[in-house]
């Protein structure tokens, strides 16, 4: 019973804090309300057993991403945005399109099998730990994969420079 | 037990939620957000699909999404930034010359 408490509360704060991120008219109050947003999220997480993955999701996303995006929110003078109107007219469309690809998901949900039970038990997770199960499989199985990531957080850093920087005519 | 669907559904209704914000805010601050509630929604449901499966290599690819999400809002941000340096305004509606 506890069990599906926990999740119905989760649950429900994701989807309210989730419609609060989109239909706020002011980005730095979307902004905010996506930092609890993140911060359930984590506690889903945690819930499922990926405690490595709630602590990133609270360092990079809260932590980095969030900080990222109310900088530039902060820096943008945004007064006549507030002005003008929360939706385009033909909302309904969008509406429709959503709702849409939610009734393909859950109608595909009824037909699904899941796959064979792999080799992370949660016996070997608690023997191992988690973070080191997780690092053994990323830099062993998963090495190419982590040096291309590499690569593009190199390329993001060169690009935002590159794009961010004002113009100087010599 | 909590049962893999629901966590397989509540995934779809964020990824719902994250779709109309795209499709029907024209601020794209708020445009930018909508996509970050859509990377999430996946999160959610590899990383339930990743312990119900007993398989972490859902996981790695969670961290994988991090870090592209993270490089994707940098790159996006300075966008913004040079967008309305340019314009001053960051309502798309206004951004035409490209003529798509």
């Amino acid at each position: 019973m506890l069990p599906e408490l926990f999740f119905g509360y989760y649950a429900a704060m994701i989807v309210f804090l989730s419609v609060l991120v989109i239909t706020r008219k002011n980005p730095v109050h979307s902004v905010m309300w996506m930092l609890l947003l993140f911060f359930h999220i984590a506690g889903l997480y945690l819930f499922l057993n990926a405690e490595f993955i709630a602590a990133i999701q609270v360092i990079v996303y809260a932590g980095a991403i969030l900080v990222l995006f109310l900088f530039v929110v902060l820096l943008l003078n945004l007064r006549e945005e507030l002005q003008t109107a929360k939706f385009i007219r033909s909302w309904p469309a969008g509406l429709l399109i959503s709702g849409g690809i939610i009734v393909a998901i859950i109608s595909a949900l009824r037909s699904f099998v899941l796959a064979p039970q792999g080799m992370h038990t949660i016996e070997f997770i608690k023997r191992e730990t988690h973070t080191k199960a997780l690092g053994t499989i990323l830099y062993t199985e998963y090495l190419f994969p982590f040096e291309i990531a590499s690569l593009v957080l190199l390329v993001a850093i060169i690009g935002a420079i590159v794009l961010a920087k004002k113009k100087t005519r010599s | 037990m909590v049962p893999l669907n629901w966590y397989l559904v509540l995934s779809a209704i964020v990824f719902m939620i994250g779709v109309f914000g795209f499709l029907t805010r024209r601020n794209i601050i708020i445009m930018f957000m909508s996509i970050e509630v859509m990377l999430n929604a996946v999160n959610i449901s590899l990383v339930s699909l990743s312990h119900y499966m007993q398989d972490m290599r859902g996981q790695i690819l969670v961290f994988f999404i991090i870090t592209v999400a993270a490089a994707e809002a940098a790159i996006g941000l300075a966008i913004i930034i040079a967008l309305f340096r340019n314009k001053s305004t960051v309502h798309v509606d206004e951004m035409s010359e490209m003529k798509g």
